[in-house]
């Protein structure tokens, strides 16, 4: 087989009707949506016809969504806006340790610029700690950041519980949503979230692109300025086509969230017991209920995860890993060593995120393969030789 | 990554993979913390490495050199081995990534370890001579987290 395509949470394929819906505004309106004629007016109607599509299924107004290049842009608006509009009223943030690098990193450049940021941890399956977070408020926090569903382990985190827990202390509460956008309905006002990030392409929209809400009435500044676009908190042209991609692929994701969501979760509880049934010594990471429907996460002991990888790519099948190789760094994912993986164990997972695309056939070839990688790889492996010895 | 072809093709089909029973020397080295483990078994007759074969719990790039290491000691003489550079290893791969040079240096300890291993069991030289012969590192072998 050929591209078989199961790493749905580091991308996903364009609908093809998002293309479909996409095109005119490369072909035909390619006015620029501030313009005062007539094909500047039509894109400007496009821009605000896609916004009030997200605002109607976020549960927000359409003045309170900001279209960027996508969820680092709107991760780094939220979270440096917030910190600079409000520093008078104090330096301190709180986010968790299993964060996106878009907002680690944003908050790891804020420490150096005379703010404070204190990481909540989380417990073997991934949820975040409410009672740690309510010790580590203080009266000079502005921002609690904490993502809402995890990219690499898919445990969905009690949004509702960390928003009321913000707002009893008057704390603006922004969650970075690029994972469950598409996947998990969300209503902001419900959910008590003050500013939220998705990205298109985590829903079969097109790439770079992006939005963010952020409350009527929560301060923040502009992180790209210049024009007067996004009520001037967004500055440059907008991308018409890639916006109003944006909104097809969202209205589509929720008027068919439940059909997809119900085969998916099928293919992925299938892949699951079929792995615990034919593989040894694995273990599943994050938690089984409270999880992303397409995301799996399961480390194979005795073997790194580049490794299968690349032998997996060998039968052109796609997916990801947390170990050090394939990360770029000498540690594997922070995400696994903060649920308490070992570095061994962290080394060897697997994250195989399923989409609306992917078929049973496939899930099958992808089961049969794993068996003979995780086979062949462990009987080269030193670790899983000292421990058949320590079996005897 | 970008891999060479035949990095790729020695990562798919590593040669020499295994254990020897009666091997003459047996050399392990890295940690799983690192997330690269080799170890080496070889047999030793007058002197030659007459087979090798090998076990690395690794990414592709040290599955590759521990194939093509393999290869490039099989039978040769022990002094031979020892002069295996971590850049031949490179150079017979057609280069690594930059980040995945550690893993050349990996094959090439564990190899020195091996014949150190031989020459303790064989019982003719010092530890202090072994030491210096095989160029065994003072705190063990390679690790980035230890840099």
């Amino acid at each position: 087989m050929e591209n078989v395509y199961f790493d749905n949470a580091a991308t996903t394929k364009l609908d093809s009707r998002v293309l479909s819906k996409m095109m005119p505004y490369f072909e035909s309106v390619y006015g620029n949506a501030s313009a005062i004629y007539r094909l500047g007016r039509n894109a400007h109607s496009a821009l605000e016809d896609s916004r009030k599509i997200v605002s109607e299924i976020l549960g927000c107004n359409q003045d309170e969504i900001y279209f960027t290049s996508g969820g680092s842009e709107s991760d780094n608006t939220a979270i440096r806006g917030i910190a600079y509009a409000n520093k008078d009223k104090g330096r301190h943030i709180i986010t968790s340790k299993i964060e996106h690098p878009a907002v680690l990193e944003t908050c790891k450049s804020l420490s150096k610029e005379g703010f404070e940021i204190s990481y909540v941890s989380v417990d073997e399956n991934g949820f975040i700690d409410l009672n740690e977070l309510q010790n580590l408020i203080r009266e000079d926090t502005i921002l609690i950041s904490i993502m809402f569903a995890n990219n690499e382990i898919g445990t969905i985190e009690p949004v509702k519980e960390i928003g009321k827990l913000a707002h009893e202390h008057n704390i603006y509460f922004h969650t970075d949503a690029v994972q469950a956008v598409g996947s998990v309905k969300i209503d902001v006002n419900d959910l008590n979230v003050d500013s939220l990030s998705l990205s298109a392409h985590k829903f079969n929209g097109p790439k770079g692109v992006g939005a963010l809400y952020v409350r009527k009435g929560v301060k923040f500044n502009p992180l790209i300025t210049g024009g007067h676009q996004e009520k001037k908190k967004r500055a440059g042209t907008e991308n018409v086509a890639g916006i109003v991609g944006l909104a097809e692929a969202l209205k589509l994701a929720y008027d068919e969230l439940d059909e997809n969501n119900e085969r998916i979760i099928k293919l992925r509880d299938y892949y699951l017991d079929e792995i615990k049934k034919r593989i040894p010594y694995i273990k599943i990471n994050g938690d089984l209920e409270k999880r992303l429907p397409g995301n799996t996460n399961i480390s194979f002991r005795f073997i790194e995860g580049e490794g299968l990888l690349l032998n997996l790519d060998n039968k052109g099948i796609c997916a990801s890993s947390g170990s050090a190789c394939t990360s770029g760094s000498l540690d594997p994912s922070h995400v696994l060593l903060a649920i308490g993986l070992s570095h061994e164990v962290a080394h060897g997972s697997l994250r195989v995120s399923i989409g609306k695309y992917n078929t049973k056939e496939e899930v099958d070839y992808l089961i049969d393969c794993l068996v003979e990688i995780v086979n062949r790889l462990r009987n080269m492996s030193p670790l899983y030789e000292e421990f058949l010895e320590g079996e005897k | 990554m970008d891999y060479s072809d035949k990095v790729i093709e020695h990562y798919t089909n590593p040669r020499n993979v295994g254990v020897i029973e009666d091997s003459s020397g047996v050399g392990k080295v890295g940690n799983p913390v690192c997330g690269d483990i080799m170890k080496i078994y070889i047999k030793v007759e007058n002197n030659i490495i007459t087979d090798v074969k090998f076990k690395t719990f690794g990414c592709g790039a040290a599955i590759a050199t521990s194939s093509i290491s393999t290869e490039l000691i099989k039978g040769r003489t022990l002094e031979e081995a020892l002069t295996l550079k971590n850049g031949d290893v490179v150079e017979q791969l057609d280069g690594l990534p930059p980040v995945k040079i550690h893993c050349s240096l990996l094959a090439e300890e564990a190899i020195h370890e091996a014949i150190a291993d031989y020459y303790r069991k064989e019982g003719k030289l010092s530890e202090e001579e072994i030491i210096k012969k095989c160029n065994l590192k003072p705190n063990g072998s390679f690790c980035p987290h230890n840099v």
